[in-house]
């Protein structure tokens, strides 16, 4: 099966400091490990809700709103496209990423019929 | 399911020590059952994977001191002490690279002395970490069979004193071509199921192609293990296109292009430009990804680079002839000159014995017929096909195509 990871990250324009150099290489390490293990089948990253636009669908109108949006921990930083073989797996994977705080958030992807 | 994420990396840690897979496997068990006992009390370590080689191995190392009592060689025994006290240092120590161990595993359970069956099984259980249970679903045989396949396969092993080894070499490239092997077999029979109600079982692929994409990563300038990959990623991309509401198998021309998998699409080209990149000359896994993406360019049927598509099969026919590769070129024969061209292939193939029984072979020709306006003959080409598979979705298709045919007979 297919989940998507979201990192509710919040709103990274809202001033946050950057991760350390540390951070990074442990994250980059964490990364490459799921990786290798054949977990990764896509991933990237989004730039700040103040760059970001939503489209709001009302009858036939169409109401264009300008980020950066208000509900700041709800606010999607990144994303992980993962093969996994159940949900289990993907938490198992997810609890051993060095992250401090946050909360990421393990989607199933709807797919046809699996075995 | 710390067993699913582990068990491959901590079989291939202690096959390196202990140097069999049966014994590796049982030691990696025990240290899951000591972690499911003292987790839940000690609270689950900060890094769960090297906890599990660590107890595994001083386990190992008990298991060896035990043998030395029993019997053979003090001096031998001296040696695997050694090496397995060394093997503790180093991965109980930080950021082990495990790579080589798993490729050692990779290339042990994939040995040419096992049957294609053995390895496949033992590949799946060592490396995939599925249970007998979930191989013997896949493979739709009973859960006794796979259990044995396995057994035997590890005795076959021992017998034969299967080291454990990365080979290099000329040696490399022969079981190389053994491990690819395996992971293509692992594919084709989750994408075109040989038997059984349904036309594909998706969590077949997803296992080879797991096993494909952590091969890629381990042997990265193999330009092959790119080829394969590309392969089944660009066959993947069609899988959800390839099955009807009702389950019924859509063939690929006429297939909803929109709803291939863009990303799997991606994935696969990529692989295949890394692969072309690798090699002086493209291998028969990349000769044939070359074709899948001919295909997976194509925004509509009718845009396919049939002459293109020819001229690799040309290539695959030099590099790999086999029956089945003469199948497929003269499909492609027929679409860019025409049926009656694609048919002089398929009829010269009519005699080949090891094609006797392949129900492709029938469909081929009645769908060369039918273009041909050779209504009856067609139909009871389709009829044989429908004959001849074991899959009941596939004989639906290849009914339904014969009762076409004798729809078009009557009109004619």
């Amino acid at each position: 099966m297919r989940v998507l990871i979201l990192a509710k990250e919040g709103d990274q324009s809202a001033g946050t400091t950057p991760p350390t150099p540390e951070a990074m290489a442990e994250f980059q390490k964490y990364n490459e490990e799921l990786v290798k293990a054949g977990v990764v089948i896509g991933d990237g990253r989004l730039y700040p809700s103040s760059q970001g636009k939503r489209v709001r669908f009302d009858g036939k109108k169409r109401t264009v709103i300008d980020g950066p949006f208000a509900e700041t921990k709800e606010l999607v930083g990144g994303y992980w496209l993962w093969q996994v073989r159940s949900i289990d797996e993907a938490v198992e994977w997810l609890k051993r990423a060095p992250f401090d705080g946050n909360t990421f958030e393990i989607r199933q992807i709807v797919e046809m019929d699996g075995m | 399911m710390i067993w699913r994420i582990e068990s491959a990396r901590l079989i291939a840690g202690l096959a390196r020590v202990v140097g069999d897979i049966g014994t590796a496997e049982e030691l990696a068990q025990d240290a899951l059952v000591a972690a499911l006992e003292q987790w839940p009390t000690s609270g689950v370590p900060e890094r769960p994977g090297a906890w599990l080689m660590g107890t595994a191995k001083h386990r190992a190392i008990d298991l060896i001191r035990r043998r030395q009592t029993l019997d053979r060689k003090h001096q031998e025994i001296g040696r695997d002490v050694e090496r397995a006290q060394e093997g503790l240092d180093r991965d109980t120590s930080i950021d082990e690279d495990v790579g080589d161990d798993l490729l050692g595993l990779i290339f042990m359970a994939c040995h040419p002395v096992l049957s294609k069956d053995a390895r496949v099984a033992l590949t799946l259980r060592v490396l995939g970490g599925l249970t007998t249970e979930e191989i013997a679903r896949g493979f739709l045989v009973a859960v006794s069979t796979i259990a044995q396949r396995i057994v035997r396969a590890k005795r076959t092993l021992a017998e034969a004193h299967v080291r454990f080894e990365v080979p290099s070499g000329p040696e490399r490239m022969a079981r190389l071509a053994s491990v690819l092997e395996v992971i293509y077999l692992i594919f084709n029979e989750g994408y075109s199921a040989t038997a059984g109600e349904d036309w594909v079982r998706p969590a077949l692929c997803e296992e080879a192609l797991r096993l494909g994409r952590i091969l890629a990563e381990l042997a990265p300038n193999e330009p092959e293990v790119h080829g394969l990959l590309a392969l089944m990623e660009l066959h993947a991309s069609r899988l959800r296109a390839r099955v009807g509401l009702s389950g019924e198998p859509v063939l690929l021309l006429e297939q909803d292009r929109s709803r291939w998998d863009r990303l799997l699409i991606r994935r696969g080209l990529a692989a295949l430009d890394r692969a072309e990149r690798l090699g002086d000359a493209m291998g028969p896994y990349t000769l044939q990804a070359a074709i899948a993406a001919c295909h997976a360019r194509a925004a509509t049927a009718a845009e396919t680079d049939w002459p293109r598509i020819t001229a690799l099969y040309d290539a695959v026919s030099q590099l790999a002839p086999s029956p089945v590769v003469e199948l497929n070129r003269a499909v492609a024969v027929g679409m860019t000159f025409g049926p009656a061209a694609g048919l002089d292939l398929v009829d010269a193939l009519v005699a080949e014995p090891s094609l006797k029984g392949y129900h492709l072979l029938p469909a081929v020709r009645g769908d060369l017929l039918r273009k041909l306006g050779r209504s009856e003959e067609a139909r009871a080409e389709f009829e044989r096909a429908a004959s001849l598979t074991q899959n009941a979705r596939e004989r639906e298709l290849l009914q339904r195509r014969a009762a076409e045919c004798a729809a078009e007979g009557m009109a004619g």
